[in-house]
């Protein structure tokens, strides 16, 4: 049975999983995804507020899952990686609408918002960014 | 004028040809190929649905509109393939664009013409007074039974519209529809795949119920057809709207811009909202645009369309259907299968 996630932890992150809202320090303009509620720059002079990232930015690092986890056997092989955000951030997330042969060290990306797993076929959709390529 | 501010479409990369589906059941490919009028359909990704379509297609829309999501006061999510039985599309959605709390949201349901029936909602809301803007999206993931002939053309978009007063890129002059209780396409609570009554869903259904409210825009408006530039029809393949235009006496070259089902399939709710996008990103002030939608169950919506200046000043904002027309992935029937979660795992 796939893993469930608890429903208040889910709606509580809703903000940056569907609309990447993370944070920034006013005083030293740095720029946190996963949002902190603490500046570890500044520290007691920072001043943290919220910020919805761009969503564009380029792949830092990437590995091709062919042993998917559990609820995302559909999707194997699905590739990972590391992405760093125009913003300065770097996050984990599953890049979509691509074959994992043509994924490149740098390429530019962008986020869009995708179903990410279910709860089985009568649980909850859980819905998130990923990221596609970013060609015009 | 009630109008559209900003329009927004989405459809998936990813194809399949008649040659590839035809193939696996030992059909001829030509036959459907010149029968329906159809090369390829559009195929979701495996995390793709109607909420998802439905998002990128109303971002498109608030981008090219160039207003603020909170200024939205009502989501219309209109669909037949509602990921929830029970929860509604146009929450998610609302929430992702950055519309919420205050506003008010809804999932339609009308075969393949819920997505004209949230614009006609919307046109009441913002002529009323109620909301600024109302936000309007057709969009499906579209089911076909493996075999069935519904499977050549079962494609997967959508299509959004920010419905409002100001700054419109075209005026909505006039809409109507005709209704009746007609039962040709249908799918039961719980199951998989709709039904249809074949050649039922021709002549009672989808001809007569599009050529009737067309009939009745032209009395109300006192256009004739020489009056509009392009016109804009239901497309459940690609040979029901030019056979329904030529009844009409509608010449074929002004369907042409708005017909896509031959290249990404019938997108159902998505079909005429892609359709009048794509129309859209190509017309010019001052052209007219008749634009009629079909729903199986059965109702037609119409709408005269006037084409403004501030088309050209938008223009930057679009982003053009032809975007997601080209670059442009194929996939053997097993992909597919997979795609549209037909492989039990």
């Amino acid at each position: 049975m796939p893993h469930r996630k608890s429903l208040a932890l889910v709606w509580r992150r809703r903000e940056q999983r569907y609309k990447m809202v993370g944070t920034r320090c006013a005083t030293c303009d740095g720029h946190f995804f996963p949002p902190r509620g603490f500046c570890p720059n500044c520290r007691r002079k920072g001043r943290i507020e919220e910020k919805e990232m761009a969503g564009t930015g380029k792949v830092f690092s990437y590995t091709t899952v062919y042993a998917p986890l559990e609820g995302f056997e559909e999707l194997a092989p699905y590739v990972m990686a590391i992405v760093q955000l125009d913003e300065g951030p770097r996050l984990t997330a599953m890049l979509c609408d691509v074959e994992p042969e043509d994924v490149e060290i740098d390429m530019p990306i962008r986020a869009v918002f995708r179903k990410i797993s279910e709860d089985g076929k009568s649980g909850i959709i859980h819905y998130g960014y990923k990221f596609r390529p970013n060609k015009k | 004028m009630v109008g559209i501010v900003g329009y927004g479409a989405y459809v998936p990369r990813y194809r399949i040809t008649v040659e590839e589906i035809a193939a696996v059941w030992g059909k001829n490919a030509e036959t459907y190929k010149k029968g329906l009028i159809i090369g390829e359909k559009s195929v979701p990704g495996l995390d793709e649905d109607t909420i998802t379509i439905s998002v990128q297609a109303a971002k498109n829309a608030i981008r090219h509109g160039a207003i603020n999501a909170k200024n939205i006061g009502a989501v219309y999510v209109g669909s037949e393939s509602h990921p929830y039985a029970v929860k509604p599309s146009a929450t998610v959605v609302a929430e992702a664009i950055g519309a919420t709390p205050n506003m008010t949201a809804a999932d339609y349901e009308f075969a393949c013409k819920a997505g004209t029936a949230a614009i006609q909602t919307c046109m009441g809301l913002v002529k009323s007074g109620m909301v600024e803007y109302g936000l309007a999206i057709g969009a499906d993931t579209s089911q076909g039974r493996p075999a069935d002939a519904l499977e050549y053309t079962a494609g997967a978009g959508g299509g959004a519209f920010v419905i409002g007063m100001e700054d419109t890129v075209a005026d909505i002059e006039e809409t109507v529809s005709y209704t009746t209780d007609t039962p040709g396409f249908w799918r039961r609570e719980g199951q998989e795949y709709p039904r249809h009554g074949a050649r039922f869903t021709g002549k009672p259904e989808y001809f007569k119920h599009i050529i009737e409210a067309t009939k009745l825009l032209i009395q109300k408006t006192g256009y004739g057809f020489d009056d509009f530039d392009q016109v804009i029809l239901h497309q459940p393949n690609g040979k029901f709207p030019l056979r329904a235009a030529k009844m009409m006496g509608i010449p074929a070259d002004k369907m042409k811009l708005g017909l896509l089902t031959p290249r990404i399939g019938n997108l159902y709710s998505g079909a005429v909202p892609v359709a009048l996008a794509n129309v859209l990103d190509y017309a010019k002030p001052g052209e007219l645009l008749l634009v009629t939608s079909f729903g199986s169950g059965a109702g037609s919506d119409s709408f005269a369309i006037r084409v403004t200046d501030a088309i050209e000043e938008k223009r930057a904002n679009a982003t053009p259907v032809e975007t997601y027309l080209k670059k442009t992935k194929n996939l053997t029937y097993g992909r597919y299968a997979k795609h549209r979660h037909k492989i039990r795992m």
